[in-house]
């Protein structure tokens, strides 16, 4: 007969409130097998573990039920108070009569919640009596790091993680590090150039000799789980020698073709064989294939000629290698929602309305005019510019309706900028609300105001038209009552963040979540804010939603101390809930196989002592095993059956009930 | 100005009827200003828009129907169409004006309809400004 | 191709060159309008205010007569278009507001209908290109501005006849048949529309505006699609024109008018005498008339 305890916890009035916990503890001792139950204010208290090691012990328990919250938040703390107290910690299993019971009923009699309580307790009871002593599974740990998408929360955690000693792995999509930032001119609120605090860390991940940088690819495939992650990355075709090409940049010179600068957004051309921009890491550049009329029309081809160590190869292919890693970081960064969709400001019609991050092109010192402010349609110095602050953010209609962040900011740092650079320059600045809750930042955003002349008008902009060459602004002063109307030279707005085109398909490569903006989840957004529900794969960045530097960098790091903790250790220990085969009666039906989402099943075989196969059946493999259960209802001949959670105890459950 | 607010008059049966009239849920607006910013007849409202929309939050039915914005309303719905909330200011002071109408407090103008107008307008400006004016 | 066809009130009536250069220049591009057997006013204003069931009754008679002879329904008049395109919305998407309607008319109406305007027929049923080749008389370098309004366009592009912000069906229009189009940021402001009746002053403002954005941008002439909007355009340049010793008034005609001209129509049976700014003396310098 099994000596079975079942503590039935009040959590202060969490559960105590609608559910009679005492009357649950007593049903309970009614049922055979148990021998002894109680309720208790909080279980999960240091007294509450205590009585519970105690109880055990003195009742020589060999397994008990913990009723009390879900076992999200405490099943581990007492499957480690029952292996204190010399059980098998599987041994110990938790009802959730919180969630799932007091929480949603309100009956303040507790008839609902006590009857349910103690129903909910007697089918984990059943399940109990039938389960076996699992034991934690030990893995191996590949110690190496990936990190997807070099921008500066990439760079960073990559930085850091090859301090600690780690081999990691940078893989870009564009043909430089650097990302969004890279564009930047000045950062807020200290308004130190980005390129000068930039480029150094850039350079710094080129030289560690602890990173490998796989610029212009992408990954194309993730197979595997925490510790051993094979991941396959795609080069695409550069038509330069890596290896050979010395970033002379004599090709580029030499290349008589032009084409727009994608990273120049639309204000500049670039050669048909370009490097980003001048401080581009690596300083190797590449081929715009679709429009290089040497690979699409055979003609042309001056850049192999001038190239030196020949080393432009227009037969150059994608290539695939394929890393193995223990852990990844996911680091991909944002994009600027598509300005177009806001037909009433003119984007795209009228050549001076432009977004922020063209406006940081200009106001760069590497960009396109040299730093000097001047208006993409004739180059002229523009004497105002309005600026309209949540273009698409806060907007449920046409754009998001989330807040981008950093707009208010970096809008305040623009007026200053233009402030600094055209002297007797007018900024106008819709907005609708200044959040600006950083440190200094606050600060910062006066001293636009009051010192820099930005005039901030707190309204929105309802349309935007040009008329004899001149940009008319029609706005609204909510704080003054009227209608607004600014002849402006210049017009930028400040367009929403959004989640990267593509950032769902990588997401489901890496099998973890993301909300409907397309930005990843973290597995909790406070307590475990770079983690994702997939073990072995964090987040940093603005992949998770629109965040300043200081943050990103900030996540950065934190996920490699993640990644350097975790590979602290030889081998991790893992949950022991994962499927197992009948060996007898498996029939290699291999629908298991198809069904598995985390391909942890392989096609094994039995063979004879001369080698012979005699039979082929599933065989599923612990370390990849998620034990979500497919395969169990998968299976055709019952066959399969989830450790912890197998048919027999299942059924037992649901008949108790 | 100062104003002496009360639960009684936010939450109260005047803007719940009129919420309930124009269909609008009058929360959603958070005051941007757009509507007043492209409404092309807002700089004759003695009340513009979006300050209907505020006062009415407040609970301030009076000051808005005293006001001649209702009556100025072209109902062109361009605070509609460009709001990022999806209010609409023209649904909202057409409820107000139905509300008036069917009391039979709002204007009725057809005596005032300079004739010249009568002979010459389109029909559809009589049949239009008679829903709107006259209930 | 016949396609049942809504006049409305004003068409019948003060706009009937409207109604007739519409129906010639149809033939010419091969489609036939079939006018309704029967039909009655819109109401000429959708109403804003959901509650308000007893005004879309009439839009709903109208839509229910015409389901029962077809699939399509074309109009002309920019308010018939925004009436019965909105109503045929409630009709087909709200079930409970539907049932009331039904019931208020005694029909069986469900929103089935399709609502396209005579532009979306040349646009996507007939084809802009196929437009340009019946032309027989190209308005060749006649600067023409297209005044959309709002009811064409408002409040969403899902119901209106193009993108509510950058429409550009009148001016693909106007190429087809070889004006030039111009420009002009007031093309989707509104005019005053009904306050006509009751505010003078306001409407003359708003089409002032109008006109002098398109007169600003070099219009020579404009289009328009409401009748409405015609009336309060030609009301507005005569306080212009007093007003402002250099404003020159312009015409303001339909733009079947010009269709019909660039398709080859007789000049005399284009309406254009109905104008209170003829036309005539600038169609005459461009050699058009």
């Amino acid at each position: 007969m099994p000596r079975i305890g079942v503590f039935v916890c009040q959590c202060g009035n969490n559960i105590a409130a609608t559910v009679d916990t005492k009357k649950v503890a007593e049903e309970m001792l009614k049922l055979p097998g148990v021998v002894y139950t109680c309720d208790y204010k909080f279980m999960c208290s240091s007294p509450g573990q205590e009585m519970l090691k105690q109880t055990i012990k003195d009742n020589k328990l060999d397994s008990i039920i913990v009723a009390a919250c879900s076992p999200h938040m405490h099943e581990k703390t007492f499957r480690k108070a029952g292996e204190a107290a010399g059980l098998n910690p599987y041994r110990v299993e938790i009802t959730n009569i919180r969630e799932q019971c007091s929480w949603v009923h309100h009956d303040k009699t507790r008839a609902v919640g006590t009857v349910k309580s103690t129903d909910l307790t007697r089918m984990t009871l059943e399940r109990l009596k039938r389960n076996q002593p699992l034991n934690k599974i030990k893995i191996p740990i590949k110690k190496r790091a990936l990190v997807i998408g070099g921008g500066i929360a990439g760079i960073q955690a990559a930085l850091d993680i090859a301090e600690g000693g780690i081999e990691v792995v940078l893989v870009e999509r564009e043909p430089s590090i650097g990302g969004n930032m890279a564009r930047l001119s000045e950062t807020f609120p200290t308004m130190d150039c980005s390129q000068c605090i930039l480029t150094p860390k850039m350079v710094e991940a080129e030289l560690n000799e602890n990173i490998k940088l796989y610029t212009y690819s992408e990954v194309e495939k993730v197979d595997g789980y925490i510790g051993n992650f094979t991941v396959q990355i795609r080069k695409k075709a550069r038509y330069v020698d890596e290896d050979r090409c010395t970033g002379c940049g004599e090709c580029i010179e030499k290349c008589p073709f032009n084409a727009e600068s994608k990273f120049e957004l639309g204000l500049a051309k670039r050669k048909i064989i370009y490097t980003p921009f001048p401080q581009s890491v690596p300083n190797i550049p590449v081929i715009d294939a679709p429009n290089c009329p040497k690979i699409q029309k055979d003609k042309c081809g001056a850049c192999a000629v001038v190239c030196g160590p020949k080393c432009i190869d227009f037969k150059q292919e994608d290539k695939i290698v394929t890393e193995e890693f223990g852990a990844i970081i996911v680091a991909t960064g944002y994009d600027l929602m598509p300005n177009e969709r806001f037909g009433e400001y003119g984007y795209g019609r009228i050549k001076d309305v432009i977004n922020g991050m063209q406006f940081e092109r200009l106001a760069s010192s590497s960009g396109p005019t040299g730093g000097e402010i001047r208006r993409p349609s004739d180059g002229k110095v523009p004497q105002s510019i309005v600026f309209i602050q949540c273009v698409g953010s806060r907007d449920e209609q046409k754009g998001v309706s989330y807040c981008s962040k950093v707009c208010c900011m970096y809008t305040a740092k623009h007026t200053m900028l233009y402030n600094h650079k055209v002297h007797g320059g007018k900024s106008y600045v819709f907005y609708m609300d200044i959040r600006c809750a950083g440190k200094r930042y606050e600060e910062f955003v006066r001293r636009a105001i009051e010192h820099d002349g930005a005039m901030y008008l707190r309204g929105r902009v309802s349309r935007v038209y040009e008329k004899d060459g001149r940009i008319i602004v029609q706005g609204a002063d909510t704080l003054s009552n009227s209608q607004v109307e600014i002849e402006a030279d210049m017009v930028v707005m400040a367009t929403a963040l959004v989640s990267r085109p593509g950032a769902d398909s990588l997401a489901q490569k890496l099998g973890i979540g993301y909300d409907k903006y397309k930005f990843y989840n973290e597995y909790h957004p406070k307590l475990r804010p770079v983690e994702t529900v997939t073990a072995g794969i964090f987040l940093a960045g603005t992949c998770m939603g629109p965040m300043d530097i200081p943050d990103s960098v900030a996540q950065g790091s934190a996920t490699a101390s993640k990644v350097l903790a975790l590979f602290s250790a030889n081998e991790m220990t893992r949950e022991p809930i994962t499927a197992l085969v009948n060996k007898v009666t498996c029939n290699a039906c291999w629908d298991c196989v198809t069904a598995c989402p985390y391909s942890a099943i392989e096609r094994d075989a039995v063979k004879n002592r001369q080698g012979e196969v005699v039979r082929l059946l599933a065989k599923v493999n612990e370390g990849v095993c998620q034990g979500c259960g497919v395969c169990v209802a998968a299976c055709r001949s019952k066959s399969i059956d989830l450790k912890g959670y197998t048919d027999e105890q299942v059924f037992a459950a649901l008949a108790a009930f | 100005m100062k104003i002496r607010l009360s639960g009684a008059d936010i939450d109260g049966p005047r803007v719940k009827h009129i919420e309930r009239v124009t269909g609008e849920d009058l929360k959603h607006c958070y005051q941007c200003g757009k509507c007043s910013a492209g409404c092309p007849v807002s700089y004759l409202m003695e009340v513009p828009p979006s300050r209907v929309m505020r006062l009415l939050q407040l609970g301030r039915v009076d000051d808005v129907e005293a006001a001649n914005t209702m009556w100025v309303c072209v109902g062109c719905v361009q605070c509609y169409a460009r709001c990022p909330k999806g209010c609409s200011v023209a649904s909202v002071l057409e409820g107000m004006r139905q509300i008036q109408l069917r009391k039979g407090t709002g204007p009725t103008l057809i005596k005032d309809i300079p004739i010249p107008f009568l002979r010459k307008a389109p029909q559809q400006a009589l049949v239009c400004g008679f829903r709107k004016f006259v209930g | 191709m016949k396609i049942p066809y809504y006049p409305g009130c004003t068409l019948n009536t003060v706009s009937k060159g409207f109604d007739l250069s519409a129906r010639a220049s149809a033939r010419s591009v091969g489609f036939e309008m079939e006018e309704l057997a029967q039909w009655n006013c819109c109401g000429a204003t959708f109403p804003l205010s959901p509650d308000n069931l007893i005004a879309l009754s009439a839009p709903a008679k109208v839509l229910a007569n015409a389901r029962k002879g077809g699939e399509e329904l074309t109009t002309l008049c920019s308010v018939c278009y925004n009436v019965l395109k909105r109503t045929n919305a409630v009709m087909k998407g709200d079930k409970e507001k539907r049932s009331v309607i039904n019931g208020f008319i005694n029909e069986e109406y469900d929103g089935s209908l399709s609502i396209i305007h005579y532009l979306e027929i040349l646009r996507d049923k007939v084809g802009f290109d196929k437009v340009k080749a019946a032309v027989k008389k190209p308005l060749t370098g006649l600067k023409t501005g297209a005044y959309y309004g709002c009811m064409l366009l408002r409040p969403f592009e899902d119901r209106g006849i193009d993108d509510s912000e950058r429409p550009v069906i009148f001016e693909d229009m106007l190429k087809a048949v070889g004006a030039e189009p111009v420009e002009f940021p007031n093309k989707i402001e509104c005019c005053g529309a009904h306050l006509a009746m009751s505010n003078t002053g306001l409407v003359t403002k708003l089409s002032g505006n109008v006109m002098t954005s398109a007169a600003d941008n070099g219009a020579e002439i404009i289009v328009t699609s409401c009748p409405l909007c015609q009336y309060n355009l030609e009301q507005s340049q005569t306080a212009l024109a007093s007003a402002t010793g250099d404003y020159k008034p312009m015409p303001i005609i339909y733009f079947t008018q010009l269709l019909g001209l660039a398709l080859g129509q007789p000049v005399e049976t284009l309406g254009f005498e109905k104008n209170v700014w003829d036309a005539m003396p600038l169609l005459k310098k461009k050699g058009l008339a």
